[in-house]
């Protein structure tokens, strides 16, 4: 699509006329006309996959939904973030996910379940995702059963910013983890405990141990007596 | 740490370090080879020396199912269990060859012999039920030949072509591959001398002017494709063959690179010509081992003839060809999944735009084709655009190739012009149904194909003819299933491939695929629930409409179909 020649596009969504910058995306678009569109895998620090499709949107004359956060707005296009297509891709994959993964401690998914009407027990028997919690390390704890995939920890944790590349993933489809190298515990790896990857965790999979610790109910005399060798060791 | 001795591993990663990241997967087949697995003591010397984290090294074996990271068997037993083996009893001899070694489904006999897997579907639909012990394929498996079968006594299964218009198999059928002296013979490479008495301009006006669309399955006009790269900014720019045939019931690709390779190579080295690269690859599926080595041993011909090299026939062109061998992931059909696997990576499909044609393998203008696409080109060039259409319809112009499958009489791969019925395939071309049992219904386009009807037998087998009627051409499959079967023992097949085979990268895929397989296996067992259609139908709507890639956005159009067609199917029996 051809843009404008002072590089600005002119383009409708929901009705509204936006316009922005060339090469801006549909998500960024509706933000600056005050439409707010949900996003799970979505962080304005680290790379977008497009992966959790929860920000999908309508273009008109497109086959498929878009991914907002990743499709460039264009002159003219006309976008609908909330026509009957998109609300059933969203509900469903809102309802797949809180069937899959535990989403206890991740309180802006839990709003979008309530906004979107999806139904947490749409998919009864339905397999879980389901880890024990590692705990291989004095600063944080890995619970795996809360992760979404959002690859945000891979990610932040490679080109995004810390260069380390401690992570990647285990398997594939449905049954795809996110992993070490043959999931050596953490201090054996790369790892450089920056913190950077619990930092952009967006369900508490990922969490200091501290506070991992004080929830399990033990008093902070307590965390410092169970770890006092760990606390003052720096890792490799 | 480690007990292994690396040397004869660092041997051939000397070799490969040019290559760097790309050449993770040939060093990952390198050391399965050496060692039987890949120790972690053996991927960390590959992440050394090709200077790929360590983490990544991981990522990519646990990506692929043709990769151990634990020993198995020496030889494993991949028994295919898709659809096509699936209808000709391979459950049976999953359950036979397991119960005859005393173990079970993924386990290793205590002798340490074999590990027999469930593999999906090996593209040997016409020798159902089919499996790959070892490197060695068979077909025609049945229970009583269990022994056999592990003693690879059985026979190489051998390709079975038929049809009316043998443009594209007429080399095919032998029972082995044809020589460069006799692909000579019958006017081979007399397209490529073509190609380079024109400009390659001129080259790609030609495939243009023949309206060839691909083959692949998206119906993508070819010569657009080419001109986009030939225009398209970025040095090198590169070919890709995309030869992962997978899609449950094809089989059209193996036939055409086992029996004959040159008409690939040569529709590759056009494509080079007229696009400006100087380097194609060849991306074989992990499974098809006996196209990987015919094809190999194609180019290694090819080369010392002068048909690849420098300055091929004397034209000042140059292009070469570099073999690459995938390690089960069907995903990696995917153009863009595909590119990242032939770079090291887990096979996860790109974001689109940009397309292959600006931003395509390395980031590179690329243009990827599938086999029979390719072997289009040699006809076109050598008999021009004019003759190529005379076969088929206005809007399908050409010859295509059906892998008719299923309970038929002769299963086989069948090249036919555009526009006869799919009746004249089932009936004429291969025999009709095999038993006395009656038609069911006939799977068109794959497993991410729909379901046709037997008062359907009557549509055009054209890119048109099936729109209208509702049905894809996909890769060509036509799996005929009689009334013998249980269609919704069908449908959880189909359902257990996409769960198998989703790569995980988007959420509707990769949860879709895994809900869809549970439901539908509760309605194969009969105790479908009242709710489950509706669950059906937002998962499948969600995967078509949301998912990244083809494969998620058709993981559920059987599925959709069969609600369409047979809706008291999903009731509780």
């Amino acid at each position: 699509m051809e843009s404008t020649t002072n590089n600005e596009i002119t383009l409708t969504i929901d009705g509204r006329a936006v316009t922005v910058p060339a090469g801006t995306t549909i998500l960024q678009a509706a933000r600056e006309a005050g439409i707010e569109i949900p996003v799970i895998c979505y962080h304005e620090a680290t790379t977008s996959n497009g992966l959790c499709r929860t920000c999908v949107v309508e273009v008109e004359g497109a086959r498929v939904l878009a991914a907002s956060c990743v499709a460039q707005a264009a002159q003219n296009m006309v976008v609908h973030t909330r026509s009957e297509r998109v609300l059933r891709s969203r509900r469903t994959i809102l309802e797949m996910l809180s069937s899959a993964v535990d989403l206890s401690e991740a309180p802006e998914i839990q709003q979008m379940i309530e906004d979107y009407g999806a139904d947490t027990q749409r998919f009864p028997a339905a397999q879980k995702r389901e880890f024990a919690l590692l705990d291989d390390n004095p600063m944080y704890v890995r619970d795996y059963s809360k992760c979404v995939l959002c690859w945000r920890c891979v990610q932040v944790c490679a080109e995004d910013a810390q260069y380390t590349y401690a992570l990647s993933y285990n398997g594939r489809g449905f049954n795809t983890m996110i992993s070490t190298f043959f999931n050596e515990p953490l201090p054996a790896t790369t790892c450089v405990f920056c913190g950077q990857c619990v930092g952009v965790c967006p369900t508490n999979a990922l969490k200091p141990r501290r506070e991992w610790l004080l929830e399990q109910g033990k008093t902070p005399e307590e965390i410092i007596a169970l770890t006092p060798k760990e606390r003052r060791r720096r890792p490799q | 740490m480690s007990n292994f001795d690396l040397s004869p591993l660092q041997e051939q990663l000397q070799s490969m370090q040019t290559q760097g990241r790309s050449a993770l997967l040939p060093a990952l087949h390198a050391a399965q080879e050496i060692y039987g697995y890949i120790p972690e003591a053996v991927a960390q010397e590959i992440g050394r020396s090709l200077g790929v984290p360590l983490a990544d090294v991981h990522g990519v074996i646990e990506f692929y199912s043709l990769f151990y990271s634990a020993p198995p068997g020496q030889a494993v037993v991949h028994i295919c269990t898709d659809i096509a083996c699936a209808l000709r009893g391979s459950e049976q001899v999953l359950e036979t060859v397991c119960r005859h070694l005393g173990i079970r489904e993924g386990g290793t006999s205590a002798d340490g012999a074999f590990t027999v897997q469930r593999a999906p579907c090996l593209g040997l639909c016409e020798h159902a039920p089919a499996a790959l012990v070892g490197k060695s394929a068979a077909g025609e498996i049945n229970s009583h030949a269990v022994e056999d079968l592990l003693a690879g006594k059985l026979p190489a299964p051998r390709a079975i072509v038929g049809g009316t218009q043998r443009r594209l198999t007429k080399n095919c059928g032998k029972g082995r591959p044809t020589t460069l002296a006799e692909y000579l013979e019958g006017g081979g490479y007399a397209g490529l001398r073509r190609a380079l008495s024109l400009s390659p301009g001129a080259v790609i006006d030609a495939v243009k002017d023949s309206g060839l669309v691909g083959r692949g399955g998206a119906a993508f006009p070819t010569g657009v494709k080419w001109e986009g790269a030939a225009q398209a900014p970025g040095e090198p720019k590169y070919v890709v063959c995309n030869a992962d045939e997978s899609e449950p019931g094809t089989f059209k690709d193996r036939v055409l690179m086992e029996d004959d390779p040159h008409l690939t190579l040569e529709g590759m080295i056009i494509a080079g010509y007229a696009i400006g690269a100087p380097k194609g690859y060849i991306y074989v599926r992990g499974e098809y081992l006996q196209s990987y080595k015919t094809l190999g041993d194609a180019v290694a011909e090819a080369e010392a003839a002068g048909y690849l090299g420098k300055n091929i026939l004397g034209s000042g062109f140059d292009f070469e060809i570099e073999l690459r061998l995938g390690a089960g992931a069907y995903i990696c059909g995917e153009e863009t999944a595909l590119f990242e696997s032939i770079e090291g990576k887990r096979g996860f499909p790109r974001l689109k735009p940009p397309f292959p044609t600006t931003s395509g393998l390395f980031g590179k203008p690329t243009v990827i084709n599938n086999v029979e696409t390719l072997c289009n080109i040699p006809f076109i060039l050598a008999e021009g655009p004019e003759a190529f259409r005379r076969a088929g319809t206005e809007k399908s112009p050409g010859t295509k190739l059906f892998c008719l499958s299923g309970d038929v009489k002769s299963p086989g791969v069948y090249e036919v012009p555009f526009g006869v019925s799919l009746r004249y395939l089932l009936d004429d071309l291969a025999g009709g149904m095999r038993s006395g049992s009656p038609l069911q219904t006939v799977l068109v386009g794959g497993a991410a194909g729909a379901f046709a009807t037997p008062d359907q037998l009557d549509v055009e087998m054209s890119f048109e003819g099936l729109k209208s009627a509702g049905l894809p051409l996909g890769s060509g499959v036509v799996l005929a299933i009689d009334q013998t079967h249980d269609l919704r023992q069908v449908l959880l097949n189909l359902a257990r491939f996409f769960a198998h085979e989703s790569c995980g990268k988007c959420y509707p895929c990769q949860l879709g695929t895994q809900r869809q397989f549970e439901i539908l296996g509760r309605v194969a067992a009969g105790e479908a629930q009242s709710e489950d259609v509706a669950r059906l139908s937002d998962v499948g709507w969600t995967m078509g409409d949301a998912s990244i890639c083809g494969l998620g956005q058709t993981a559920a159009t059987a599925t959709l179909s069969a609600i369409r067609l047979w809706p008291e199917m999903f009731g509780a029996s």
